[in-house]
């Protein structure tokens, strides 16, 4: 179900490889550097003068969960593989972590999702709770995750499902013909991280201003800002800081 | 004499009189009715007293009537969930109560809950520490229910209830200010914990809160429950009933308000809830009548809920054991507010080489959170508040997500207003109790 150029590692949730830090454990970039060396106080390596930040740790990746998953999601994924013929092609992957059910939906199909999802009787995933946008810059060639919490009402239960877009061609359909409490939010997704929800009724900015270029939200927007001079020591902006990942 | 032609004169035993007419006018305006024909665009707000903070409606009115709505949020946007990204994990909390002000222990609580999540910590979260969060939260619904009563009283023209809210508010704003040294934007709950314990006068300041405040609901409802005016201007107005709300994804009193009992605390448990005696006030006509008596209601409820974990507060630790996790010191509360503990300063820099740096380690560079994702809903005054936060392991958050129920409410408004009359909007708009802090974050 794993398309083979989309991910570089098994897990649920993409870690950034580049640039690795001292512990494997980078974020999306690094500061960048000055001739005055890198962040605060102008080291040129990792930031790290301990020594243990430099401790190579063993992260359990995040796998597509092998079945049972426990719980109820077995019966949700038997559900919607009843109720929704597509299954195989539309699920990327299932990913159980922490208790949750993730189900990655290949995006083209979200609606299609949605719809079945909702209007299944066992599935009845009837309220929206919450869209949101991820940007996995440099850990995912589809960057741009579009993340759906989904609530059962009826059965109480919960499943998000992920949809994986890239910057050049960051369009899905939108959600809102089957829950129309996404018409913000998938508006706030597409002001944040520039994600464009096809046949959203009213796709406009909806935090930062009409005229506003750019979406601040995605890792590589740049943050700008100034240093300021606070009781005499010089504290850089945001994106100068040191690093400690 | 000169003849006019606006005003034709003649002598009375009282002096000259002027009749005044209106030339041709009356012809002019014969043809058309000033009350439907015209369609003019009214822009209220973003600064209105009405709409709750800096919220801007367009309506498009014909007279009286609204015939569209749209509201314009954004103008409170301080960014603040890509702010999170550049501080650790801990810093985190002083930035999340800050978006909806009304209630910061919400904030506080959900991102703690969903860090707690990400770290897999969540069952070493101490009793006492959980029992502190309810209470707080508890005392945070009242005091923002209280607010929401004011504002809504005064918007409809009871400027009495609002002197009595948030005059009572303030009693919750010192025990808060008692017990975490701050009236607002508290950073108390923290990832593990709490920041501090509660200290024994708050307990009292809460036990004779807890006896004042029935009273003054007694007061309220007095005031408004009978008054002729505020009946007329909430019931059947602004009607919303249950499919509307779960289509718009409006959670809290709103939906309560409509009948369908959802209330995160009793069906998807957390903090212990599930263990606490308390109803889920619900009504049945889904109008503003209805969120107000839910919401009267909700506070009496809060106060047995305060009452219960007050009972429970069994002495104990508040913050996990882990030391990996847990800030090495318990702050103390000095005369200017917040303070270091004297006695871990002289320890770490008098004695222990060790503690000094694993206290420097752990407060500039914070601790590092297993990757993954996680989703954690509680219930706010105002619905579901949702944090979505993924972390890449690092010491910062990879991203934190709010789901505010001010912000996905407040797309019910157009629903609520328009066909009605645009005295209604004011109404709408204050029963589904929008923050614009929360909102725009």
């Amino acid at each position: 179900m794993t398309s083979p150029n989309d991910r570089n590692n098994d897990g649920g949730v993409p870690v950034p490889t580049t640039p690795a830090g001292a512990s494997g454990t980078a974020p999306a970039e690094y500061p960048p550097a000055s001739p005055a060396g890198r962040g605060m106080f102008g080291n040129q390596g990792t930031g790290d003068v301990s020594g243990y930040g430099g401790l190579v740790r063993q992260r359990k990746p995040i796998e597509e969960a092998a079945r049972p998953y426990g719980s109820y999601f077995d019966e949700v994924r038997d559900a919607l593989e009843e109720a929704y013929p597509a299954f195989g092609d539309a699920i990327e992957k299932v990913v159980v972590d922490r208790g949750e059910l993730t189900l990655h939906v290949r995006p083209e199909r979200i609606a299609e999702v949605c719809q079945v999802m909702r209007d299944d009787l066992s599935l009845r995933f009837e309220l929206l709770s919450s869209v949101s946008g991820v940007d996995y810059l440099g850990a995912d060639a589809r960057r741009l995750h579009v993340v759906y919490q989904l609530t059962s009402m009826t059965y109480r239960r919960q499943v998000r499902l992920e949809a994986a877009v890239s910057v050049e061609e960051p369009h899905l359909p939108s959600v809102t013909a089957v829950y129309p409490t996404a018409d913000w939010q998938e508006r706030e997704a597409y002001d944040m991280f520039g994600i464009v929800f096809d046949g959203h009724p009213n796709l406009t900015r909806i935090l930062m201003p009409d005229d506003w270029e750019g979406h601040p939200q995605r890792k590589d927007y740049p943050l700008g800002g100034i240093p300021v001079e606070y009781k005499g020591a010089e504290i850089p902006p945001p994106d100068r800081r040191r690093s400690y990942q | 004499m000169t003849t006019s032609n606006y005003a034709t004169e003649r002598e009375t035993t009282e002096g000259k009189v002027f009749t005044v007419t209106g030339g041709d006018w009356d012809q002019v305006v014969s043809g058309t009715d000033p009350i439907n024909d015209e369609r003019i665009v009214v822009n209220m707000g973003p600064q209105h007293p009405s709409t709750h903070g800096v919220l801007r409606l367009i309506l498009e009115l014909e007279g009286e009537t609204v015939r569209e709505a749209r509201s314009v949020v954004g103008y409170l946007h301080t960014g603040i969930e890509k702010n999170l990204e550049y501080r650790n994990w801990v810093q985190g909390s002083t930035f999340v109560t800050r978006m909806d002000y009304l209630s910061p222990i919400f904030n506080e609580t959900a991102y703690a809950l969903a860090v707690e999540k990400l770290l897999g910590v969540t069952d070493d979260v101490t009793e006492r520490a959980t029992t502190i969060r309810v209470l707080m939260m508890e005392l945070n619904r009242i005091s923002s229910h209280l607010v929401w009563l004011a504002t809504t009283g005064m918007e409809l023209g009871a400027i009495n209830m609002m002197l009595y809210g948030f005059r009572e508010r303030e009693y919750i704003l010192d025990i808060f200010e008692t017990i975490t040294g701050l009236r607002m934007n508290h950073a108390y709950v923290r990832p593990g914990g709490v920041a501090q314990d509660v200290p024994d006068d708050a307990i009292r300041k809460i036990r004779d809160f807890l006896v004042l405040m029935p009273k003054k609901l007694k007061e309220y409802e007095n005031l408004l429950s009978g008054q002729p005016i505020w009946i007329e201007r909430t019931t059947n107005v602004a009607v919303l009933d249950v499919t509307a709300c779960v289509a718009l994804g409006i959670t809290g009193p709103v939906l309560r308000s409509a009948g369908l009992a959802w209330d995160l605390r009793k069906t998807m448990p957390y903090c212990g809830y599930e263990t606490y005696e308390f109803d889920v006030p619900t009504h049945t006509d889904g109008d503003v009548w209805g969120r107000y008596l839910v919401r009267l209601a909700e506070i009496r409820e809060s106060l047995k809920l305060v009452e219960q974990a007050l009972d429970r507060l069994k002495p104990g630790p508040v913050m996990v054991a882990d030391k990996k996790i847990a800030w090495p010191a318990q702050l103390a509360i000095g005369v200017d507010g917040m303070g270091n503990s004297l006695e871990h300063v002289a320890k770490i820099m008098g004695q222990s080489m060790e503690s000094l740096i694993h206290h420097f380690k752990l407060v500039t560079e914070g601790f590092r959170v297993p990757p993954g994702q996680v989703y954690v809903g509680i219930e706010s005054p105002r619905g579901e508040l949702g944090v979505h936060a993924v972390s890449d392991g690092g010491t910062r958050p990879y991203r934190v997500h709010y789901r505010e129920p001010s912000f996905v409410n407040l797309q019910a408004l157009p629903a609520m207003a328009e066909g009605g009359l645009i005295a209604d909007v004011i109404a709408g708009g204050a029963s589904l109790d929008p923050v614009m802090g929360g909102c725009d974050r």
